[in-house]
């Protein structure tokens, strides 16, 4: 973010430079070019997920698990109460000559809330800890990279990275077996 | 050094008979951009006439379905069959029936990825939004059935001026929770399955509408790997409380029945029994619903023979996981020295609905069992008659535990045969109109195979794949 490194006319900050690569292999060898340079504002974007890519790039693993289990207890806790507090609390009826707080028949609600908001906590903490939905992205600007949902992989490499290097890293991907190798306005 | 095209690679493209080795997963020599293509093509091309044609009978059926519903709701539920001692008749029936077709999708999409069975990425999509269609259908009847539907909303726990609380205690409330929770999940499931596969319909759009609508479902996603991360673990994490999901719905759908003291319902054996008649039904559904469009669109080489015979194995497994049920539900009536279990077994097999108890037989038991010769689990004719049959069958598996035990219980006075009425039978019809334009809609709009979870399973995927050895065989 220190250099504002500029793209043709220097009118509009450039966000990354990006090179579209043929193959996962061909990926995999570019990603640990980046990582033995130092770079570490990097990121790849690829039609599926590339095993093994995220270690080369340096990419820390998810923190949604954590979430994910808050979700959980917070199902399985809040559905076990709420059925405590109505059915023993709130309003007590004698149903079947049961007690109030019948646990073992309070055990399928329970189960049933821990699985729903262990999927809210899933889906809905991925896509915010991933900030989407955003529609727009600047490497949405490289010429080929629709390609990226269908059949080639690239690498970003942010313009804000400390060890970024117009000429150098662009010869790095190069060098590398990137093409289409482009600059893209943020 | 240079790197060697995938396409340049010659790919086998054979069947591999030696059990060692794997038949690759995409046939036909295609590519990833071979696959987006064939996934694609039934979204962006002109729309088939033959769709047009299917389209309009499902949506006639519908038709069908909101006159009879309206019927019921203006005139209630005596339009029905439904009288003493049978007071639940085809309603629950097709209930059981359509949520069990659903726990196919939930099967393939989340059992069969905890198993690593890749196989499964090119039925997935598919079958889950199977399993979305089926479950709406499945919700509309406990819907339409309690009689005064606009106080349907009493079984949820709403504070309202009666201050009572839905009884907890109950298992039709456990069942509403379950069938909710089940619905949402799968929805959720499928549509986080579909951002990847929206994002290249996205990328691909040449209209500026097609634009707009596929780039906001695709809520901006772009592959990026610091995303993709966080997408498998809840993907995976997604699979693994979908599992438990799945088991729970039809154990918690079959306590409404084994939670009574009906004969015949009143059976410990009814949640694993409920689970596996669902897979397997829904197995068949997914059978049948696969064989017509893998020929209409193109997609024999993402859905090949390997799938399906797979498919049919699972039918044979659970197929006779129902036929021991049945044997052991026999067991237990005479060893348990109830009389009135007793007779209702000698009832559903020698008794008035006894037609209906062979029906379920003959094609949950012995029809599957032909799947035992490897020639019949790939004859694409005989599997498409086969699926059919089997769910004829499961449907009148639900129709004689329903009605059988209900219409002879404890007291000869109180016995009665139980006939459906046009009425019944319209709502019936009408769901698979429900269903079918549901299914149709997402057949034209939605990449029906998941794109991303293809390529990926597919060998060139593999960053360590060598061009060079591709065609020795053992991959997959």
């Amino acid at each position: 973010m220190s250099e504002k490194r500029t793209a043709g006319t220097g009118e509009r900050k450039s966000y990354a430079l990006v090179a579209e690569f043929e193959t996962p292999r061909d990926l995999l060898r570019g990603a640990e070019a980046l990582r033995d340079g130092g770079y570490t504002k990097v990121d790849a974007q690829t039609p599926f997920p590339v095993h093994g890519i995220d270690r080369a790039l340096g990419i820390p693993g998810s923190k949604l698990p954590w979430l994910i289990l808050l979700g959980a207890m917070t199902g399985g806790a809040g559905g076990l109460a709420m059925q405590w507090w109505m059915s023993a609390i709130d309003y007590p009826v004698k149903i079947a000559g049961k007690p109030y707080l019948s646990l073992p028949a309070f055990v399928p609600v329970t189960f049933e809330l821990t699985v729903l908001f262990t999927a809210f906590a899933a889906v809905f903490g991925m896509l915010a800890i991933n900030g989407l939905p955003r529609l727009y992205h600047p490497t949405f600007r490289h010429p080929t990279i629709h390609r990226a949902t269908d059949d080639r992989f690239f690498l970003v490499v942010e313009t804000g990275d400390p060890m970024y290097r117009s000429d150098k890293t662009r010869a790095l991907l190069e060098s590398a077996g990137g093409t289409h190798i482009e600059e893209v306005e943020a | 050094m240079a790197s060697v095209s995938v396409s340049e690679v010659k790919i086998p493209d054979e069947i591999v008979e030696d059990p060692r080795r794997r038949t690759r997963l995409v046939q036909g020599g295609l590519d990833f951009a071979g696959v987006t293509a064939a996934v694609c093509r039934p979204v962006e091309a002109k729309t088939p006439l033959a769709w047009w044609v299917a389209f309009g009978v499902a949506l006639s059926m519908l038709g069908c379905l909101v006159a009879c519903v309206a019927y019921l709701f203006w005139t209630g539920v005596g339009v029905w069959g439904l009288n003493v001692p049978v007071a639940w008749g085809w309603a629950i029936v097709n209930f059981v029936w359509w949520v069990g077709i659903g726990h196919a999708g939930t099967l393939i999409s989340a059992i069969l990825f905890l198993f690593r069975q890749r196989w499964r990425t090119g039925i997935n999509r598919f079958a889950e939004a199977m399993t979305i269609f089926a479950v709406i259908c499945a919700l509309t009847f406990p819907t339409i059935h309690v009689g005064r539907v606009w106080l349907i909303w009493f079984a949820l726990p709403i504070p309202t001026w009666q201050s009572i609380w839905p009884n907890f205690r109950s298992p039709l409330l456990w069942d509403v929770f379950a069938v909710s929770t089940y619905f949402t999940v799968s929805l959720l499931f499928w549509y986080t399955g579909l951002i990847p596969d929206i994002a290249t319909v996205r990328d691909r759009a040449k209209t500026k509408i097609r634009r707009l609508v596929y780039g906001v479902l695709a809520l901006g996603w772009r592959g990026s790997m610091r995303h993709w991360i966080n997408y498998e673990k809840a993907y995976l994490i997604l699979a693994g409380v979908s599992t438990p999901l799945v088991l729970s719905v039809h154990s918690i759908v079959s306590f409404d029945f084994a939670v009574s003291v009906v004969p015949g319902w009143h059976s410990t054996i009814f949640p694993p029994y409920f689970v596996a008649g669902a897979v397997f039904s829904g197995f068949a559904m997914v059978m049948t619903l696969a064989l017509i469009a893998r020929r209409i669109y193109g997609l024999t080489d993402l859905i090949t023979i390997e799938h399906l015979d797979n498919m049919n194995k699972i039918m044979l497994v659970t197929g006779m996981m129902v036929g021991y049920s049945y044997a052991v539900e026999f067991f237990v009536a005479w060893y348990s020295g109830n009389p009135y279990e007793s007779f209702i077994f000698q009832a559903r097999a020698g008794g008035q609905y006894a037609w209906a108890y062979w029906i379920m037989v003959s094609c949950n038991v012995l029809v599957p069992q032909l799947f035992w010769f490897r020639k019949l689990r790939r004859n694409i004719p005989w599997m498409f008659v086969a699926s059919i049959l089997i769910n004829i069958g499961m449907w009148f598996e639900r129709f004689v535990i329903v009605v059988s035990s209900l219409s002879q219980d404890f007291l000869p006075s109180n016995w009665g045969y139980y006939r459906p009425t046009l009425i019944d039978i319209g709502t019936y019809v009408g769901t698979f109109g429900l269903f079918f334009t549901g299914f149709l809609l997402f057949l034209r709009f939605l990449p029906m195979v998941a794109m991303a979870e293809v390529k990926g399973v597919m060998p060139e995927a593999n960053p360590h794949f060598d061009p060079a050895g591709a065609g020795k065989g053992a991959d997959r």
